[in-house]
């Protein structure tokens, strides 16, 4: 009786230990590529790195500042382009949609998310690229778009069906017409669960580094022009990460460190959100 | 005058209302009673067109207000739902907006723009709804601060600001406390003056101190109605006398 008891004890704490371990292993990873990035890009991070363009090479000195630009305008042109399509196609799928046409509408957003980025790459090559005959920023904002597109919409909707139903009575008991108890009613009460998603949605493009190669392209100079082509963040670390120059493996550092901080900061402003939502509601 | 003939309703083929024909008179108020399950919150839900909303909903036969015909061609739900307003049985208050823009929130929702007008409506459906003195110092607060009493009554406030002529209960009082529950109660009296309210309760307390006229429902069917005094002193049916006097249910 002792015996077992002790021996089932025993293997209890074994068994904690195990998923211990498999725990650290999950996050250590992490840590250790946070610190590796801070060491190798924290020296490299300077005011220059911000506001000067790339030297040629062989040069020393110079910064990212065409780059940076670049991911803000490629970025933010798909973060316009793809979340209002995201939040109404979900509030279609979950306001107006029949059951069958809505999961008809859940699976191809479902099997989109699941398409490699490069294939959006290609997509986007096709239909603006060849069309152009020149790679372009609008391109690369294209492609990301697509990307986007399915997360914005699976994020929306489920925070949609989180909403209760009974607000959505209430509504139509007042006599509010449909479309603004969608938009007025449910979309503001899931608001905080919206705007996360549109977070996680950016900071999942922001990093997209191979549809840029045959879409945005890079370039060396600044350009801001939708119809040229353009340097981004993740397309220029992997170039100067590639190239045989010291000088250039240290900007790819800095440019990496100052990606990750981006997609962090807004993995944590999502969270705070979040958070703070909750704390005004509880209050 | 509310009135419905050989109502019917099906979910998904399968029958919940089997021809309930009654009168709901104007200025009155009126109680349907029955144990649970016997089809009371459908049959109210049928009168604002809410199982319209539902997939695999049916409603055959008539319901009629002052004689116009709300399932008939051309009617447009939402605008009936101004004309008969709902009250559920859980409050609900728009938890994203204010005291203030929760009691206008179906007028401005509908396209209402007039400030001076909309705070006016404000004031007023809170003062109907016994509230006002309550909120008056905190209108841009959040709803979820209120007591279930006061939020009940808010949503009591919301439904009268759209000024309908009809006020249906879908048990009211059941998520309530014994005083939230007699405000409520003294407010559907004040209401009775200006609008016909129509009571799902299981209470039957309830619906012999605050009602005028009775109904009983049972497995779908209307067992018996009338003057509530009738039903709970001399009802004609035994089944009646049996539920009000708590041999079932």
């Amino acid at each position: 009786m002792n015996r077992t008891h002790l021996a089932r004890k025993l293997y209890g704490r074994a068994m904690e230990a195990v998923c211990l371990l498999a725990s650290l292993i999950a996050v250590v990873p992490l840590f250790a590529f946070l610190w590796h990035l801070v060491a190798k890009g924290a020296s490299s991070l300077s005011l220059s790195l911000f506001t000067q363009l790339p030297m040629p090479p062989g040069e020393l000195g110079g910064g990212l500042l065409n780059s940076i630009l670049g991911s803000l305008l490629v970025v933010g042109c798909a973060t316009a382009a793809g979340i209002p399509v995201g939040i109404g196609a979900a509030i279609f799928m979950t306001e107006f949609a029949s059951p069958s046409v809505t999961s008809a509408l859940r699976f191809a957003c479902d099997v989109l998310s699941g398409i490699p980025s490069i294939v959006m790459g290609l997509l986007a090559y096709q239909v603006v690229v060849v069309p152009m005959h020149h790679f372009s920023a609008a391109s690369g904002s294209v492609a990301l778009a697509f990307i986007m597109l399915p997360v914005v919409v699976i994020t929306t909707q489920e925070m949609l069906y989180l909403v209760p139903h009974s607000l959505r009575e209430a509504g139509h008991a007042l006599g509010i017409p449909t479309w603004r108890i969608a938009s007025s009613i449910t979309l503001r009460a899931a608001a905080p669960g919206v705007l996360t998603g549109m977070i996680l949605s950016v900071s999942r493009i922001a990093g997209e580094t191979a549809p840029m190669l045959f879409t945005a392209f890079g370039n060396p100079y600044l350009s801001l022009d939708p119809k040229s082509p353009i340097a981004t963040l993740p397309h220029m670390i992997f170039n100067y990460a590639i190239s045989p120059y010291d000088d250039w493996h240290r900007l790819a550092w800095g440019g990496a460190l100052i990606l990750v901080i981006g997609i962090l900061g807004a993995t944590l402003l999502s969270r705070f959100i979040l958070w703070w939502h909750q704390r005004s509601l509880n209050s | 005058m509310l009135e419905c003939k050989d109502l019917q309703i099906e979910f998904d083929r399968k029958s919940v209302l089997k021809g309930v024909s009654l009168v709901f008179p104007e200025r009155k108020i009126s109680a349907i009673i029955g144990p649970s399950g016997c089809g009371k919150s459908t049959l109210l839900r049928a009168f604002n067109r809410m199982h319209d909303l539902t997939r695999g909903a049916k409603v055959t036969g008539s319901v009629s207000l002052n004689g116009q015909e709300i399932y008939g061609p051309g009617q447009d739900a939402v605008l009936i739902r101004r004309r008969i307003g709902m009250v559920f049985q859980k409050p609900n208050p728009f938890p994203t907006l204010s005291i203030f823009d929760n009691a206008i929130s179906g007028l401005r929702l509908s396209g209402v723009r007039n400030q001076a007008h909309l705070k006016e409506a404000a004031e007023q459906a809170l003062t109907d709804a016994a509230l006002w003195d309550e909120v008056k110092d905190r209108l841009k607060s959040n709803p979820t601060t209120l007591s279930g009493g006061q939020q009940q009554r808010l949503c009591i406030a919301r439904a009268l600001a759209v000024n309908p002529e009809v006020l249906l209960m879908d048990e009211p009082c059941s998520a309530l406390d014994p005083i939230a529950t007699a405000k409520i109660e003294e407010l559907m009296f004040r209401l009775r003056e200006r609008l016909t309210v129509i009571i799902v309760t299981h209470n039957m307390q309830q619906a012999a101190r605050a009602s005028d006229r009775t109904a009983f429902l049972w497995m779908g069917e209307l067992v018996e109605a009338g003057e509530t005094e009738m039903i709970f002193t001399s009802p004609k049916k035994s089944m009646t006398e049996d539920y009000i006097t708590g041999r079932f249910g």
